[in-house]
């Protein structure tokens, strides 16, 4: 990576970091794995089920509204405040500035994620008093969840390199909404014939695919994940992200930033 | 000291803010006590597993767990309140299964709460056989599903040989328990029934960690130590009536004439007693659940008292 996509990434970072809603959402996320705990209590022998289900959605969904939130904003904040011509004028190009962004956003989001799986695997802890050899594939549930915030946040970083921040959160959402059920599409085109068959399995292949990413219930149950899936997940996440990437580059070259 | 303006403001937007707190709660206070019902405590808004998956974005889980919470404090709460009516827990846990296959409490539970007829369970036998075979179909591997359809067809179809069949696929399994074959056999041979009946409480009661159907087992178990001990007891009655052609009088006189040693007393340590007609009764039946004999004539089986399992 060259210097100057680093320190863009570094700044924002930096800027995501100070961003008090940032604290506020990590901090409703070790109460919820608290919540997770007395959830278990309440109910019978699954304890340890709601506390892996509870804390891995918590930090999924959390992560995705910190990833769109701060996504959408990442270009129009910058335009807002006039910053961006000063770093445009510095040698930065544009494509620069894009994927110094996307690589802040997601370094973000990784430590995001860092602290709200050490709240996770603390609840497990207390619920189970001790780690089990199992409790290795929640490891893998949470690296399949950062996969899923790079997808999003390269998703939101492309809406927002062409549209509004309100809209861009609306049409970020709504890919998310519909890559979740992603199956559910894939379905319906395998029962759909003629031109509506095809149709739908484009659109079943274009749009995200985050259900392949979502093993929350399988890990939860301590059944393990194919290595196969993990690598297919890895190099479907990074060439999607690549993609919407490219995307924002595309457009954003050819903006007019006057 | 005089206040300034800003103060002043604050000052009143505090006392507003607490006063407002405090009425809006006095308010909902007094709505609860208004409604009969809290709302949504017998309302099952969304009963389509399908729906609510696709709702879930994926997160099935997380609302598998909901529903099995809302199932076990439906099942809770309708105990406690006496009502009997438990319509909304068959379908709680058909949601809980489909969203989460392998939730296996949850068929533990359907298996041991569905079928009993109320008050102790929602007298729903077939709901809990079609809720035992879908978690054999998503879990071929659990000994403890094998067993539970078993259990069911043994005490709720009286269908011996079905019941034989599935303790020998449970049996056959790679991780399995050792009550499993001798369950198969006694149910082939149909034989034996309080022994056969005392091994399914105790492997109930021994493979479960849940508390609430730990206690179910341990009572049914008192209950069949004393229908057994009523019988025989019944018995040695018949055996003494036969032998000098009257019946006893009271427990010693069967003593005397060697049939007992000693006063015979019921798992609680209350001594059983003799009617003047010769049947043997317990002396307090409210506190020895679920008994079918030693019962005054017409007493109808007693049941536990209603406490919230959670």
């Amino acid at each position: 990576m060259n210097s100057r996509i680093g320190s863009i990434a570094f700044n924002t970072f930096r800027e995501a970091v100070r961003d008090r809603v940032l604290y506020n959402l990590i901090a409703f996320v070790l109460l919820l794995s608290g919540a997770a705990i007395l959830v278990g209590e309440i109910s019978i022998d699954i304890e340890r089920l709601v506390v892996i289900n509870l804390g891995l959605t918590a930090v999924s969904l959390f992560g995705v509204v910190i990833a769109i939130f701060i996504g959408i904003g990442l270009v129009s904040k910058e335009i807002e405040k006039r910053t961006l011509y000063t770093v445009l004028s510095r040698s930065v190009r544009r494509w620069e500035f894009v994927v110094g962004k996307f690589f802040g956003l997601t370094g973000t989001l990784v430590v995001n994620t860092a602290c709200m799986a050490l709240g996770v695997f603390l609840a497990l802890l207390y619920v189970s008093h001790k780690f089990e050899r199992m409790d290795e594939w929640v490891l893998v549930a949470l690296y399949f969840i950062v996969l899923q915030f790079f997808i999003v946040c390269a998703l939101a970083l492309f809406f927002s390199s062409f549209s509004t921040p309100l809209m861009s959160a609306v049409f970020t959402f709504a890919l998310f909404v519909i890559g979740s059920l992603a199956e559910d599409l894939r379905g319906f085109a395998r029962i759909t014939h003629g031109l509506g068959g095809w149709l739908a399995t484009g659109i079943a292949y274009l749009v995200p695919n985050f259900s392949a990413l979502n093993v929350i219930s399988q890990v939860a149950h301590g059944d393990g994940v194919a290595g196969r899936l993990i690598l297919y997940n890895t190099v479907y996440a990074l060439l999607y992200s690549a993609m919407a990437i490219s995307g924002a580059v595309l457009i954003f070259q050819r903006r007019n930033l006057k | 000291m005089k206040m300034s303006a800003t103060g002043r403001v604050n000052l009143v937007a505090l006392a507003v803010l607490f006063c407002s707190l405090a009425g809006a709660m006095a308010a909902l206070y007094a709505m609860d006590r208004t409604r009969r019902q809290p709302v949504g405590e017998d309302e099952l808004y969304i009963s389509s597993p399908r729906v609510l998956r696709r709702m879930s974005l994926g997160y099935t889980g997380l609302l598998a767990d909901i529903y099995w919470t809302r199932a076990v404090q439906y099942f809770g709460e309708q105990h406690h309140g006496n009502s009997g009516d438990f319509r909304l827990l068959a379908p709680l846990l058909e949601v809980t299964t489909e969203l989460d296959p392998k939730l296996l409490p949850a068929y533990e539970f359907g298996a041991n709460f569905l079928a009993p007829p109320p008050p102790s369970g929602a007298g729903l036998p077939g709901a809990a056989l079609s809720l035992t075979k879908y978690g054999i179909a998503h879990n071929p591997d659990q000994w403890r599903l094998y067993y539970n359809l078993g259990f069911l067809y043994y005490t709720e179809f009286k269908d011996y040989a079905k019941a034989a069949e599935a303790f020998k696929q449970g049996a056959a399994l790679p991780v399995t328990n050792e009550f499993m074959p001798i369950l198969a056999a006694r149910m082939a041979q149909h034989a034996g029934e309080f022994d056969t009946a005392r091994m399914l409480w105790v492997t109930t009661y021994q493979s479960t960690k849940e508390p609430s159907i730990r206690q179910n087992a341990a009572e049914h178990l008192l209950a069949l130590q004393v229908d057994e001990e009523v019988t025989q007891l019944e018995q040695v009655v018949e055996r003494y009536r036969h032998q000098t052609g009257r019946l006893p009088e009271s427990m010693g006189d069967l003593e005397r004439a060697g049939f007992i040693h000693g006063t015979p007393a019921d798992p609680k340590g209350n001594p059983y007693q003799l009617t003047m007609d010769g049947r043997i009764e317990v002396q307090n039946p409210r506190i020895l659940y679920f008994i079918t004999k030693g019962l005054p004539p017409g007493a109808s089986p007693p049941q536990p008292p209603r406490e919230s399992s959670r």
